[in-house]
This record gives structure tokens, sequence and C-alpha cells, in this order.
């Protein structure tokens, strides 16, 4: 960890009169696992296309491994993997010949500490389709033909790896193979990671470091759990007296709970702590920005015991 | 530069790979047969009608100039196709994602369509070989003309089929604007009979493009010397065509790179996901 992998200053992307990406700053250090949230439209798809060199942009600064994606040499492209979402490219190719076919373009790429291509057979092995190496791929299941997208993303042994969405679709036991991946690339190799998702509880398994995007704005930059602390600083304390449910945001969970029993002792049921989790700090940051901070902000101060 | 021509390489391993793919898949078998045995079917049904002036039977003059069509069409639709075709369903997003991926690419292509014209070569030249009395009238020098026409077929013709594949936006554009066109020329191009049939003015049109002078040049390289009674003037016109066809060469592949270049850049996976989007609305 240490340097900057990635480094992007006042990006801007406007399409006609519309403004998809307004000032976003932010930076991705070696190794670090970096998500994109944001609801539909916030332009996450469309920062990731220009850090993956397949977008220009209007306006600012990006360096990916030290160089503008823009205008980035061909030999760039060894450097950085790319998780496609692929639809029925390469069909009546059988995987293994398809992976070896892509593999090679890497192989004057190598060094001792990175030698590229992956090995083909290990690699199939790693994403779990070493049973359909010698299938077609028009042949795969819709799980299968994703791992075999991840496996080609990585088949250059990248150091910065681009996945958007990469869990689409994914039934619970593929995306927590897939979440097996993702760490052992980072923990093996050092491999810097940046994906976007949709899903809150992914974004929170995976990320080191979670930015939510919204109005085309870095509106969070933190830890699941720094940001739920950002966001509101409180615990929900939910409880009953006599049959009558009462709520409170408090600062100090612990002191407040203590008074709960200082003053209704047996009498105090159904007591419950909850702290903020990521999803109600993601619906806060986006409505915020959405609908402006100002009346937000109001409503939760006006919150309290009912 | 090394890594460009190691990616080059890679990509000539792909053609060969696509090759065989495409030995193995019916729909393009189908088609060999299809078009190779109809049309060969065509000139054996005509094979004891003689071409005025020449004394030799219509297969014999026919078939050179068939090459020659079938060389321009293939080198001219066949890379169209593929490159709408590949670019919709994210083949080529993913040669972009690669070092000099694209390069490779296109090097696949080359080899796969000239590769292509192999078997629609054995279609059609083995059952005419078999039933006619003569199919090459000029010895080896004939069979290696015909491979370095062929080639010349390619430089000139394969650019145009990259241009129009990088231009059209869906496989209907490469209908219009490719097959069409070729498919119209090719009628007018004296593949069929004479070109001193059509009006002037067609003439004038058809010797601006590929088919007509590969044609001409292909009927030189196989018949006997008499036969060129035949060709406009009574006369070969095989520097003519050399200079015509490398005029095409030169042309196309000054300008084919700029444009799959700027093809290229524009492609991302937004752009592969909203075509497949307009593709699933056009098929309902």
């Amino acid at each position: 960890m240490g340097d900057a992998v990635i480094t992007v200053r006042d990006l801007r992307m406007r399409y006609g009169t519309n403004d998809v990406l307004d000032g976003v700053d932010f930076e991705v250090l070696r190794g670090e696992v970096v998500t994109l949230l944001g609801p539909n439209g916030a332009g996450k798809t469309t920062t990731i296309e220009i850090l993956e060199g397949f977008r220009d942009r209007s306006g600012g600064e990006v360096q990916v491994l030290g160089v503008d994606p823009v205008s980035a040499p061909e030999q760039w492209r060894a450097g950085v993997g790319i998780v496609l979402q692929s639809w029925r490219d390469h069909g009546k190719w059988r995987v293994r010949d398809l992976l070896a076919h892509l593999g090679a373009y890497y192989e004057p790429y190598g060094t001792p500490s990175r030698p590229r291509p992956r090995q083909v057979d290990e690699l199939l092995a790693t994403v779990g389709l070493a049973e359909a190496a010698d299938q077609r791929v028009s042949r795969l299941s819709g799980g299968q033909r994703r791992r075999l997208d991840v496996a080609i993303g990585i088949v250059g042994r990248p150091e910065v790896l681009f996945l958007d969405e990469p869990t689409a679709g994914f039934d619970p036991e593929a995306r927590r193979e897939f979440h097996d991946i993702v760490h052992a690339l980072v923990d093996l190799e050092d491999t810097t990671i940046v994906l976007t998702t949709h899903d809150l509880d992914e974004a929170e398994k995976l990320a080191d470091r979670i930015l939510i995007l919204a109005d085309g704005r870095i509106v969070a930059d933190g830890s699941a759990a720094a940001l739920a602390r950002a966001a509101s600083g409180k615990a929900q304390v939910t409880w009953s007296v006599g049959g009558q449910q009462y709520v409170h945001a408090a600062d100090d969970a612990t002191a407040y709970v203590r008074s709960l029993f200082a003053q209704y002792g047996d009498e105090l049921t159904d007591l419950e702590v909850r702290r903020t989790t990521l999803e109600d700090t993601y619906m806060a940051l986006v409505h915020r920005t959405e609908h402006g901070a100002a009346r937000t902000r109001s409503a939760a101060e006006t919150e309290g015991v009912r | 530069m090394n890594a460009r021509s190691h990616a080059i390489r890679v990509g000539l391993r792909r053609g060969w790979t696509e090759f065989l793919i495409s030995l193995r898949n019916p729909e393009d078998l189908a088609f060999y047969l299809m078009w190779g045995g109809g049309t060969v079917a065509y000139l054996l049904l005509n094979r004891n009608v003689v071409v005025e002036g020449t004394g030799l039977a219509f297969p014999t003059v026919a078939l050179p100039g068939l090459i020659a069509a079938m060389t321009v069409f293939g080198a001219t639709v066949g890379p169209a196709f593929s490159l709408v075709i590949e670019r919709e369903d994210g083949t080529l997003l993913r040669a972009k994602a690669a070092p000099h991926g694209m390069s490779g690419y296109v090097a696949g292509q080359v080899v796969l369509q000239v590769l292509g014209v192999v078997p629609m070569l054995a279609v059609l030249l083995l059952p005419c070989a078999l039933v006619l009395d003569g199919v090459m009238y000029q010895g080896a020098f004939g069979w290696f003309m015909l491979v370095v026409l062929i080639l010349l077929g390619f430089t000139a013709s394969m650019p145009i089929g990259l241009i129009i594949g990088s231009l059209a936006r869906k496989p209907s554009h490469v209908s219009t604007w490719g097959m069409f066109p070729v498919i119209g020329l090719t009628l007018f191009s004296g593949i069929f009979g004479p070109v001193t049939n059509h009006p002037g003015w067609v003439q004038g049109v058809v010797q601006v493009f590929p088919t007509y002078w590969l044609g001409t040049a292909m009927r030189w390289a196989f018949l006997p010397d008499g036969a060129k009674a035949i060709e406009l003037g009574g006369t070969w016109h095989t520097p003519m065509a050399v200079v015509v066809l490398l005029a095409w060469s030169v042309v196309g592949l000054l300008l084919a790179p700029r444009v799959l270049r700027r093809m290229a850049r524009r492609e991302s996976g937004s752009a592969v996901e909203a075509r497949r989007q307009e593709r699933m609305q056009r098929l309902g």
C-alpha cells in the first residue's frame, strides 16, 4: 500500500447540457478495493469507463498507473484488467482456447514478479471452470459465463482491475465464490480493484473504501463503518414502557440505555439498540443530495423521543 | 513495435482457429455448398454453350470471372459483416481491452477471410475440373497468378469491407451499403457476359471498381490467348488492372486504419450494452 494507482481530479463529463459528472475527486491506493456505489444514472459506469480508457471525458485530470487513460500507449493495457459483461462473443470457441488466446496478448509484458499471462488451467480452477474447459462458450450457463468474464479480466495478471456490476445475475453461492476470488487477488497479488455495484451488502463485504456517487459528485468517501459514523454518528434506541413504544437517536447509546434502566427499571421492555447501517447511510446521503441538504438536516434535528 | 508484431502473430493464430471453427460450423458449410454448388450447377448446365469468338465453352470462360467476383465479394462483405456483428456482441471490446488487441483482431480477420476463399475455390474448381475439358490453359504460371490475383483482390477490396463494417451501425447497413452494391456491380462487370452488352455509362461505372478489373485479369491468367477477343477492344488489360487494383489497395490501406481506430475508440461496455438493447427491440 502507499502509492496512488488511480488519481482523479475535478473529473467532468457532460452530454449536451447534462452534467453526468460534475467535479469528481478521489484517489485509489495500491492494493485497495474501492466500490463505487450510487443510484442509476449517478455516473458510476461513466466514471469506470473513463478510468478504463474506453471513454473520453469533458474535463479534469485522470491518471491510472501513472498514465492518462485517454492517451495511454497499448502497453498500459497490460497492467489493466477489465471484467466485461459479455453477451455472446466468442460463442463457438472452447473455454480453454479462448483464455489461452486472449492471454497470449500479454506474453511480452511478463516480469519475474508478475508472470504474464496466467497459466490457463490454474486460472480455470481458480474461477471454478476446470470442468467446463473443453466446452463451447455458448454452452456455458449464465453463472459460468460470468466466471469466464472474470477469468478473462485477470488472465493478464493486472495491477488494477475494473469491474462494472460484476455480480449482477449471480445466485448467492456464485456471489460468495466471486467474493473469495476478489479477496485472493488482493491478498496474494496486491491487485488494486475498483468495482461498481448496486448491492450495499456486497459493497460492505468487499470494499476497503466506499465512494458514494450521487448527482455527478462523490458525496461520501470512507469505509462502511466510517461512513455510517459520518452520516449521523448516532445509534437508534427503541424500547417500550407500559405498551407504549419509543424511539431515540442517541450519540452515546450505552449511557442512554443506562439512564433508561435507571428511570424505568423493570418496566422497560423490547429494548433494542441498532447501529446505523450502510443502507441507512446510503439512503440518507442519496436522499440529501437529491432533495437538497437543508430539508434533510432539519428533519434529522427534530427527530427524537416521540 | 515488437509488442505489436507479437500481437499480430497472436491474431494470425486467432484467424486460423476461427477458420477451423467455421469449417465445423453448419451455417458456413451450407453457405459454401449453396453458393458454390449453385454456381457449379449453373455452369455445368450450360457446358454445351460455346462463347462466340473464342471457341471455348461458357463455363470455361465464366469460371475465372466468377472466382474474381467471389474474391471481391468475400473480401468486402465478409469482414464488413464480421465487424458489425462482432462489435455488437462485444468481441471487439475484448480485443480492445488487451494490449495491441485491435491489431491482433484485424490480423485474425485477414487470415480468416483469405482462408475462407479456399473452400469456395475447392467447391468451384474441383467439379469443373472433373467435368469440363479444360479449366486452366496457362499451366503452373496460371495457378501462380490465380494466387497472386486473389491476394491483390484482397488488398484492394478488404479495406473497403473493413471501412463499411466500421461505419455501419447494424448488420442491415452492411446489406444496404456493402452486399447489394457489390452484387449489383458484379452483374454488370463482365462476369456473366461481355461488358460490352451494357450501355457505355454502365461500362464506365464498373471500370471504377475492383470487380471488373480482377475479372479481366483472372481470365487472362486462366484462358488461352485467343479468348481476348471478347475483352474490351479485343485485347487483355492486365497492366491496367494491376494499376487499378494497386490504387484501391493504397487508398484502402491508408484510410482503413484511421476509420478502424476511430470506430474502436468509441467502443465501451455501455456502447455494447446500448446496441444489445437496440437489437433486442429490433428482434422483438
